[in-house]
Parts: structure tokens; sequence; C-alpha cells
């Protein structure tokens, strides 16, 4: 991710002051100022979607629900109960924040198309409860006379006065979600939004992430709902329905999702729109009339032409002018340390009866395997066998019908995939399964940051630790690389560096060396080695044979989701079941 | 007795409710079998289709039968356009573009009907000139009839269609593996096409249905739509007996909670049933539980 360097961030904070201040100094109607008090207070909200569709993918259709679980705690708090402001708008933003996480717990089972469904649905139920439920919210008729809050004693009843402050706190909340993406958690939240099969199984809590990211969605949401609610001084349902929802999730795209700058562009051109519209000369009047269908159509035209909104379209203007970093300066890198404690104690996975139904299909039926430390495992076996499958199992993305999974002497058949990567179990995929829209630097430091990973606090020592393997496996020179752009044969090995950052006790592959070329086996058979050297325990699906036969210690055969042979590669390559299985029962071989 | 018959009084319109809820439910699911999209204008194909009957009945006072075909021709045209316009550009992009797309439509679609015939609800006839017959105490209103008529004929055709014709069977090819289908020969984006057509008449019927009942309004898909999109959830996603089941399902609860708890929440019921179902049961009905492939 590119990042904006100090002196930019300064004459950003300078130009966006003195936006603030214009009204001091020109004689501005109550009007413009109101306006940009919805601009600003609007545009907090949208730093929420920028943090929940944005950096985590997660859709959220229920924004302006939570804009007025902050509006109604001001209104209803100030007017109804006679308190405080600030504890009004604390009241307000907690609740939401309670709704968020609650809708972020939905998230367990439920994505995609059931998300969009259940924050349209909380949003509908929401703005109903608004209009019934009259002794409390006061109906359609809404909330007048909501007092404006003192800062230290400094009344801020005057418009300017107040729209500074919102803009204030616009900025450095702004600030803060530009900070976000280049934490643990934001790169957690991006590896979620990139491919959250992968960032569970290298140790991301996906679920945590998301309910946070909808925590926080939900706490943007309110604070500026109750900035509105006071700058407006009145609130009504109509100002937190569903279409408000729709036009937040307008603003961010249209803006970008992914930058704070991007949702924030995007929103004060959704507000100021319709403004410009009424300075259209009268034969472009018509205009007006349509103007909502127009803006349903332009939608539909961003969606299309500018998917990654204004604030993409100036990110990649820019990057015709400035040279990404190609190479990166690889000095001062560390060796990587895989070294593990306790190298001699008894087999450090246990897979023991092992079964995995799908409906009717038995895919794995009863196997049991030993893997001992610091040896090369291999399972082969024809196609449909059962490998990937038990692979599955063993990293936690199926649950077992029956058997049990044994790490190191602690039975994790019910853990989900990132508590087992956050023992050390770690893998890559048959289809590589990479963050694709971040540098391969970023890739492998969220794998560094997996739970007790013996790694220093602090981005610092990710990153470190990321350098040290992306070099190990040859790739130290391309970190700043966006991984989609690398051919093929990179990406396999960014993968595999994503994993060693982990410190793996147990390395899972499953067939790493599908699509690579002669040369490119060579050197991964190399790596393997080197690996094995370092005395790794490995965990290796093949199909070819001379790889598993020049890497592996052990070598157990699977067919038809059973186990026919274990032993060492040369006993089991010449196994008379071994051969019938792939070459069929028929054939006999001298 | 008068309990009981009230309560299949309102049993009745649950059902004919909930068979419009079917409807805009089974083209959601067409649609999201062909394209993996859930298409957020669908209740506005039903908004459209109830316009079209206003233009060409009303306005235009074309017989009532050569209205309804001249509505549901324009719907088909309608949904060529509508899958060339909102989907067809965004086919290659995951389904988050699309969703968004799709709401775009719908909010382009409503305001555009909103300048053509302004904010006023209009009126619609009713399919049959009879108020409808009375047994037993229980009252029948022939359009409630009549939608459950043409509902059942519908789903019918619908079966027989997928089921027994060579385009079904093509169809059902293009929504299972599009690139398979292709290979065979199957011209899969005139499919994904004919499946908006398709889809589009079936909202267009449901519209021209539930008119008479709600008044046509701008706004009268959008709540249609997000409780079929809710009955497709609650009978299983992407599901054709599930999304008819769960449609009628919805209409009934839906009838049965207004009539015995309240009726200014009306809406949140169907709402409420989602939520239940989706903590306790999110493959629905008849929905299969899916895992992701590593």
């Amino acid at each position: 991710m590119q990042r904006l360097s100090l002196p930019w961030l300064i004459v950003l904070g300078v130009i966006g002051l003195g936006l603030a201040l214009l009204p001091y100094q020109f004689e501005t109607s109550t009007y413009v100022v109101q306006m940009f008090m919805q601009a600003v207070t609007y545009a907090i909200a949208v730093l929420g979607m920028v943090v929940v569709l944005g950096y985590t993918g997660q859709i959220n259709l229920a924004q302006a629900a939570f804009f007025g679980f902050g509006a109604y705690g001001v209104a209803l708090g100030t007017v109804s109960g006679d308190i405080n402001f600030w504890i009004s708008l604390g009241l307000g933003v907690g609740a939401a924040t309670i709704a968020g996480l609650a809708l972020g717990m939905t998230t367990i089972r439920l994505g995609g198309h059931y998300l969009a469904m259940i924050t349209i649905s909380f949003q509908q139920i929401f703005d109903l409860v608004l209009t019934n439920w009259i002794e409390v919210t006061h109906g359609p008729d809404g909330i007048a006379g909501i007092p404006r809050p003192s800062l230290f004693g400094y009344e801020l009843e005057d418009d300017r006065a107040y729209l500074l402050f919102c803009a204030i706190v616009l900025y450095l909340l702004m600030f803060a979600v530009w900070w976000l993406p280049n934490t643990r958690l934001g790169r957690a939240m991006r590896s979620v939004r990139e491919n959250q099969l992968a960032a569970e199984v290298v140790g991301v809590h996906t679920l945590r992430t998301k309910v946070i990211a909808f925590a926080l969605s939900a706490l943007l949401g309110a604070i500026g709902g109750g900035l509105y609610a006071g700058g407006f001084a009145y609130i009504s349902p109509d100002n937190f329905n569903f279409m408000r929802s729709v036009e937040f999730l307008t603003a961010t795209l249209l803006g970008g999702a992914q930058s704070p700058f991007g949702g924030v562009i995007g929103t004060v051109l959704i507000v100021q729109m319709p403004e410009w519209l009424k300075h259209l000369p009268e034969s472009l009047s018509f205009i007006k009339d349509v103007y909502l269908a127009v803006y349903g159509l332009g939608v539909i035209l961003i969606m299309v032409f500018l998917s990654e909104g204004i604030w993409g379209l100036i990110k990649s203007i820019r990057a015709k002018f400035v040279k990404p970093i190609a190479r990166t300066d690889t000095t001062g890198v560390k060796p990587l340390d895989l070294e593990l404690q306790g190298a001699d104690a008894p087999p450090l996975l246990q897979v023991q009866g092992l079964q995995k139904f799908f409906g009717g299909l038995k895919a794995v039926d009863g196997i049991d395997i030993d893997i001992q430390r610091g040896t090369v495992h291999a399972l082969i076996g024809p196609n449909g066998s059962g490998k990937t499958t038990s692979l599955n199992v063993v990293s936690g993305i199926y649950k077992p019908t029956g058997g049990k999974v044994v790490l190191d002497g602690e039975d994790v058949s019910q853990l989900q995939p990132h508590q087992r990567a956050g023992r050390g179990v770690g893998r890559t995929f048959q289809n590589i399964r990479l963050f694709a829209s971040l540098s391969a630097l970023e890739n492998v430091m969220v794998g560094a940051q997996r739970d007790n990973n013996d790694v220093p606090d602090g981005n610092r020592g990710l990153r470190e630790r990321a350098m040290s393997a992306l070099d190990f496996v040859g790739m130290a020179d391309r970190a700043h690389v966006i991984v989609r752009n690398l051919p093929y044969g990179h990406q396999r090995l960014v993968e595999i560096a994503r994993v060693l950052a982990g410190r793996p006790k147990l390395l899972l592959l499953d067939e790493p060396a599908a699509g690579l070329n002669q040369t490119e086996k060579g050197e991964f058979v190399e790596l393997l080695k080197r690996l094995r050297g370092h005395g790794l325990t490995i965990f290796i699906i093949d199909h070819d044979m001379g790889l598993v036969e020049k890497v592996s210690d052990r070598i157990t055969v699977l067919n038809f989701g059973r186990k026919i042979a274990e032993g060492s590669p040369s006993e089991v390559l010449r196994n008379p079941d071994v051969i019938a299985a792939y070459l069929g029962t028929a054939g006999k071989v001298n | 007795m008068q309990i009981l018959f009230d309560n299949l009084q309102v049993l009745f319109q649950g059902l004919a409710l909930g068979s419009i809820y079917a409807l805009v439910a089974l083209g959601f699911v067409l649609i999201i079998r062909a394209t993996n999209v859930v298409n957020f204008a669908q209740g506005d194909f039903a908004m459209l289709g109830a316009y079209g009957m206003v233009l060409f009945f009303t306005t235009l006072a074309w017989p009532y039968w050569l209205a309804f075909g001249a509505a549901l021709v324009a719907m088909a045209i309608f949904g060529v356009l509508f899958n060339y316009g909102v989907y067809y550009p965004l086919r290659h992009r995951s389904f988050l573009p699309v969703l968004i797309s799709t709401l775009g439509a719908s909010i382009f679609l409503q305001n555009t009907v909103l300048a053509v015939f302004g904010p006023q609800p209009k009126p619609l006839e009713k399919m049959l000139n009879t108020d409808g017959i009375n047994i037993g105490g229980i009252f029948l209103d022939s359009q409630y009839l009549m939608i459950l008529i043409v509902t059942v004929a519908l789903v019918a055709f619908t079966y027989l269609f997928f089921e027994h014709t060579l385009l079904g069977k093509k169809l059902q090819a293009t929504s299972q593996d599009k690139d398979m289908a292709r290979l065979l020969g199957i011209p899969v984006a005139l499919m994904i096409s004919i499946t908006f057509v398709y889809s589009a008449v079936l909202g267009g019927v449901a519209g021209v249905l539930v008119g008479p009942i709600l008044f046509v309004s701008i706004g009268m898909g959008s709540i249609i739509a997000l409780k079929a999109f809710a009955a497709t959830i609650i009978g299983g996603f992407g599901d054709v007996t599930g999304a008819i089941v769960g449609g009628l399902l919805l209409g009934v609860i839906e009838s049965l909670a207004a009539y015995h708890i309240s009726v200014p929440y009306k809406d949140a019921y169907a709402f409420l049933a989602l939520f239940i179902f989706l903590l306790f049961r999110p493959q629905g009905i008849f929905g299969e539980k899916v895992s992701e492939k590593a």
C-alpha cells in the first residue's frame, strides 16, 4: 500500500483547516455552513464504511442506523433525559457499538449476500422502531430543540465554531483510519478482504477481525450521527432510513472505499451535487427533476468504470509519474530463524482413525498417520483418494466426522484453523491463495503475526521477520511488489515465505510443485531440503513421484479414503498394492 | 367458531401475499443460479410490471388482457436491457460490485418512474369483475384467489419448463457450470439473457397481481423484494422449491402475526423470522450446508 509522506499530511491538514475556517473569513449564509456541517458529519459515518467495506470487504447497508443511534442518543439524552451532551453522545455511541458487535457476530456463519440481507433487515427494523415507538422516539414527528455542547467551558453555540469543532473531529478520525491499514489489525482486516480462508489458515482470527470492523464502523457512524443531531438541532426518522445507508455506500464507492481521503471526497460530492444542480441554466433544469435517477445511473457507472473510485483514479495517475519500488534494498536482512524447542519429543502429529464424510461420500475413512519430528512425510494417492481432504482436516478447514488430530500431544480436532496456526500449523494451498492486492512483504507479515509467534512486538519486528522469510526463499528484493503482479512461480515462493514467517512446527504443503516448470521444480527440491536441514517437520502432498522420492523420509499412500501402504520411499514405491492403485489391477509390472 | 373463521380468513390472505413473495423470490433464485448475483432491483421488476399495466390499461385504456400481455412483453424487453446494462459489464467481477450495481439500478428505475408518473399512488383494476365468493363464512376476494391460481400455474409451468424441455435443461446446465456448458456448445450469454427475461416477466406478473391490493407506487417493489429475498434465505439460498415454500411461509407468518400481535410492526416480522432462521438454520429449509473448498 502506498503511504503518504508526512509533508503531504501537513499540507492536507492545512488545506482542511483552512476550509473549515473559511466561514470566519467570509460572510457565509447559515445555509452554506449547514451544508458543510452535513458533509462533515456524513463524512465521519463514511469513514466507518471505509473500515468495514474498504478495508475488511464486508458489506454494510445499515450505516444510517448506526448514524441514527448516535443522533437519537444525543437527542433523547439531551431533550428527553436532560443529560449532558457528551454523556448522551457516549450512550448513543456505546449502543451503536454493541449493535455493531452483534451484527458483526452474524458473520460467524454468513458472508456475502447474507450479510447484505442481514444489514438491510437491521436497518429496516431500526426504521420501523423509530417510526412506531412513539412514546420514546416521538415517531415521525422527530425531536426538536437539541442543544449544542460546550467544550472546556466554551459554548459551541455559533454555527462556525461548531463546524470547526466537527471538522477537527473529522480530521483526527481520518488520520486514525488512514493509520489503521498498517497495523496488525489493519493487515488482518485486509487479509480477510482479500482471501478469508487463507487469512484464517495463516492465523488471523477472522471472525474477531470482522466483528471489530463492524464495531468500529458503528462507532464512527454514531459519532457522525451525534454531531449531526447537535448541528441541526432537529432529527426525524427520515434522516436514518435505508436510502441514507445507500447514500453512505455510494459516497464510499464514489470516492474510493480503500482510503479515508476517498471516502471524504465522495461524501462532499454526494452532499454538494444537488446544490450544484440548482445553479444549472434554465435549459438544463430538467436534470433537477431526474436527479435521483441520474444518481442511480451514476452508481452503476461507478461500478463499471471507476471500480476504485476517485481516489483510485488519483492513485493510478500518480503511479504514472512515481515509479513503484521494483527492487527492495536487502542489506541487513537477518537469516531466517526456524529453530524450535523440544525436537526429540514423541511424534509431532498423530492422526488417529480419521474419518471425513460428505453426505454419503466417505472421502476419508479411518486413516492413521504418525508424523515424526524433523522428517518430511509425503501423502500420495490417485485423484480422489482423500489427500487434500486429510490435509484440510489437519489444518482445521474441515472438522472430522470421526477420529482425532493430535498435535504435540494435544487433541486439536475441534479447534479453528487460526487456533491451529497459533499452535504452529502452517500450510500452503494447491491453488495459491495469497492476498492479491497486498505486497509480498505485507503478505508475509500477516503470516508472521500469528498468535504465539516469537517475534518482537510492533511492525518493526514483524517486518524484519518477514524480510528474513522472503530472503530465505530468495524473494527479498521483490518485497514491495504487489503479489498480483508476480509470476506464478514467485507467488508460490511468497506463499511459502508467508508460512515460514510464522515459524511453523508443522508445515503442510498441498501440491506445492504443481504448475512449476522443471528448473523451478529443481529449485523447489533444494528449498525443501534446506527446510529439512533446519529441522522442520513437513507433511507434503504431491503428484510428482520423482519429487516425492527425492525429498521424503516416509510416505503414506491413500486410495479411496483408506491407507493402503506406508514406509520408506523405496518400500512404498515397490509395493504391489500401490502399483495396482496407480496403474490398475490388471497390469503386472516386472 | 368465529375465531377459527377469522384465522382461516387471515391464513387465506397470508397465502395470497406469500404467493407474491414466492413469485418474486422465484425470479431472485433463477438469477442467483444463473449468475450467482442477488438482484436488488428484483422488486422493481414487480413495480415496473404494475406501472406497465397502469400505462396500457388505465392511461391508454386497452382491453385488460391485451394490456396485461403488452405489460409482459415490455417486461421481457426490459429483462434483456437490464442484463446488458447492469449485469453483463460486471460479469467477471466479484459479487459485491454487481450487487451494488443492481442497487443503483433500483434507485434509477424508481426515480425514472417517479419522474414519469409522479408520486401519487395509482389504483389498478382487479383481474375479474366480481368481488369474490363467500364459502362458509370465509370471504375469498377474487383478486386474492387469482393471485393463488396464477402463482400455482406459473410454478407448475416453471417446473415443466426447466425439467422437461431442452431449453430448460440448457438453462440448468448454464447455472451449474458455465465453462462446461460453453464447451458443450450452449450459448451461455443467451441463456443468461433468457433467465433475466423470465425473471423480469415473473416479477411483472407479481406486480400486476398485487397492484389492485397495495396500490401501484414507486416503493411497492422495495418491500416486496426484501421479503422475497428473506424468503429465499428461509427456503434455502438458491433453491427453487425453497423460494416458493419460503415465500408462502413468510406471507402466512406475517399475516398471522399482524392479526394477533400488532399491525404497525407488520414488516418487522419477516425480518425477525429471517434472523431466527439465520441463527438456527442458516442453510434454510431445503438448503444444504456448504463449506468453502480449499
